[in-house]
């Protein structure tokens, strides 16, 4: 290594070893994927090439003695507010590929986060609040078309009216679509056993339903996408909704692209490709250049179902956000979903998971607003994504006007993730977005799917007791409740476009 | 075949073995003086009685089997190991006179020899009888190991 290539050179992380602590069980050598560690026999030590290091730390949490803390290089640039490391480390890619640099997961750049700036509400002595841990607290949601309104029978009592298939949700949280080959079986396993014990759903992704998980019918939200994988009669059945996946708040106005590489047997049978091909979802539907085009492709999934399984369309979030989830409604969806600018994915080129999209608290607001002003919010439900963080970030999405959240980024952080941005190598060490067999053995479904459980039952009481602070019994009082929200922090405008009040007003 | 022995022994789960060697480490620590992971490896030169196998994504703990005729109490020649009512092996390393003719016949390899200046002996999982529960199953991350009854 005396010659080496600048980006080798400037790696950006390294890994400290302790060498007394070492007691040369070689986990860590085992444990890395990414080539970055080895057993030097010669020296009888464990050494590492840091420049192939990426601070998955699943060296650091399987160390049994503690002697290895993976650090960022001490190392750096001349500070520079403009000449970030980021940027010539990135020039150094692309003057050696002639590629577009490829990551991973959500957006990392400080884009203002709004939940940050929004504030609950609480009961002081004029309303009293409630103990959820003596009162019944609601926090039942449910996902579909809503009618203009109720007809009562000759009694006054009984409702007349029926409406069309909803989704029922015992929180108003989903897990989001991670299409198998993007993520292994195992962990869609999971999402699957813990949204059917606690009553939400899963979705596939576009990437088809393994038959393994057939029996997960009733929790399962199925997509279709551009690609059109995996999409036959039988998928659009063995599901309780269909999503039409437009696009990604990752990478908006793209498509996707697995590796032939990654396409093996199980994946192939599932998309309905050979194994070995490139599975290439296309930028735009090659059906659909108009709203009047996506009404037909809902309304092909209908009629093809029978109008059993309401129909989401997903969107990025992108500016004019609020006039297309009107298209949408429209077009007769039975709920739109938007995905933030924070929106992770498996796979996407850098430039546009950094800097491509709107954020979704704004989306949120904007859409509702404009769904309320032309009379069509009670036609579809509105599940808002990306980036959201914990129970309260939830429950501030509902009270801009969302009816509920899809969370993927927090389920792969239960399992393992730790946000090392690598998952369109497929090399992932903790065995999430990964087919290896060596490393998705890693992710135990049936583990995961009790910390997802766990989750889910946590965010739930972190909900009701928010709920019950605010003298509130239902989570279908704070939505879209923004009397209940208080801004700090933020623009005239912002708070315009938000609808919320700041602090002290 | 003789009917079920009511014996517990620890079964590895191939599918959820992630070869993290937790098994091994926390194997060494629980028969050491120090029960410290860093000084039973180097200041009393232990070793693992359960041994991680891996070979490509194939990985699982190996440890002692409590067979039902255990070839090791067959070859012993010190009398050192010996079966009990319920058919645990158990070896006594004091009796041990190092020949190992055990670590030859194991079928598992589970054996091992242990040699230092004053002693040498071989040894192998011994269930952490004082413990009452095996520290390797303890210690799994990814449940492949699992303390049962005899199958």
């Amino acid at each position: 290594m005396l010659f080496k290539k600048p980006q080798v050179a400037f790696y950006p992380f390294m890994v400290l070893r302790d060498d007394y602590k070492c007691v040369r069980c070689k986990s860590c050598v085992d444990q890395c994927s990414f080539d970055a560690t080895y057993f030097d026999e010669d020296l009888n030590m464990i050494v590492n090439r840091n420049e192939n290091c990426v601070n998955c730390k699943r060296c650091e949490a399987f160390c049994p003695t503690d002697a290895i803390k993976v650090v960022k290089n001490p190392s750096t640039f001349h500070p520079d507010a403009n000449w970030t490391a980021e940027a010539i480390r990135d020039i150094h890619v692309q003057m050696l590929t002639g590629a577009i640099i490829l990551t991973s997961t959500g957006n990392d750049k400080p884009i203002r986060n709004y939940f940050d700036h929004l504030l609950l509400d609480a009961c002081q002595v004029t309303n009293p609040p409630i103990d959820p841990l003596r009162e019944p607290m609601e926090l039942k949601t449910f996902i579909g078309r809503k009618t203009d309104q109720l007809q009562f029978d000759s009694d006054g009592v009984s409702i007349k009216t029926t409406i069309g298939k909803q989704l029922e949700l015992e929180i108003p949280v989903l897990f989001s679509a991670m299409s198998y080959g993007s993520i292994n079986l195992n962990l869609q396993k999971a999402m699957a056993i813990a949204s059917r014990e606690f009553g939400t759903y899963w979705n596939t992704g576009e990437g088809g339903l393994h038959k393994s998980l057939r029996e997960f019918k009733d929790c399962t939200i199925v997509q279709v996408a551009s690609g059109r994988f995996g999409v036959d009669l039988d998928y659009l059945e063995t599901s309780a909704a269909i999503e039409i996946k437009i696009g990604q708040g990752a990478k908006p106005g793209i498509g996707g692209h697995l590796p032939g590489e990654k396409v093996n047997e199980g994946i192939a049978q599932t998309r309905m490709i050979p194994v070995g091909s490139d599975a290439i979802s296309p930028a735009p539907h090659h059906d659909i250049y108009s709203i009047e085009d996506l009404r037909q492709l809902i309304y092909a999934l209908k009629e093809a179902t029978n109008y059993k399984k309401p129909v989401f369309v997903k969107i990025a979030a992108v500016h004019n956000v609020a006039a297309i989830a009107c298209g949408i409604a429209h077009a007769g969806a039975d709920a739109v979903v938007i995905d933030g600018v924070r929106g992770g994915t498996g796979a996407t080129p850098k430039s546009l998971r950094d800097h491509v999209g709107i954020p979704i608290e704004l989306a949120i607001a904007a859409v509702d607003d404009r769904l309320r002003k032309e009379g069509l919010r009670n036609e579809v439900s509105l599940i808002a994504a990306g980036g959201f963080r914990s129970a309260v970030d939830v429950l501030k999405a509902i009270a801009l006007g969302a009816d509920a959240v899809y969370i993927g980024t927090v389920a792969k952080i239960a399992a393992g993730c730790t946000q090392c941005q690598q998952c369109h190598t497929g090399r992932c060490a903790w065995g999430i977005t990964t087919n290896d067999p060596k490393l998705a053995k890693r992710l135990n479904p049936e583990i995961v799917a009790e910390n997802l459980y766990n989750l889910l039952r946590a965010w739930a009481h972190d909900i009701k007791e928010l709920l019950g602070a605010m003298g509130i019994n239902a989570i279908e009082s704070i939505r879209g409740n923004r009397l209940r929200l208080r801004s700090w922090g933020l623009t005239e405008q912002e708070n315009k476009i938000l609808g919320v009040l700041p602090a002290g007003m | 075949m003789g009917k079920k022995r009511k014996l517990m022994k620890v079964y590895p789960i191939e599918e959820n073995c992630v070869s993290c060697r937790y098994c091994e480490v926390a194997c060494t620590m629980v028969h050491s003086k120090s029960k410290d992971p860093v000084k039973a490896y180097k200041l009393e030169n232990l070793l693992p009685r359960a041994t991680v196998e891996v070979k490509g994504a194939v990985s699982l703990s190996l440890m002692c089997r409590h067979c039902k005729h255990p070839f090791c109490f067959d070859s012993c020649i010190s009398g050192a190991i010996q079966v009990d009512e319920n058919g645990q092996v158990h070896l006594d390393e004091e009796k041990c006179v190092g020949c190992w003719n055990c670590v030859l016949v194991c079928p598992f390899g589970a054996a091992h020899p242990y040699v230092s200046e004053e002693k040498r002996h071989s040894f192998k999982c011994d269930l952490c009888g004082d413990r009452g529960f095996p520290a390797c199953v303890e210690a799994c991350p990814n449940r492949a190991l699992v303390y049962d009854y005899e199958r």
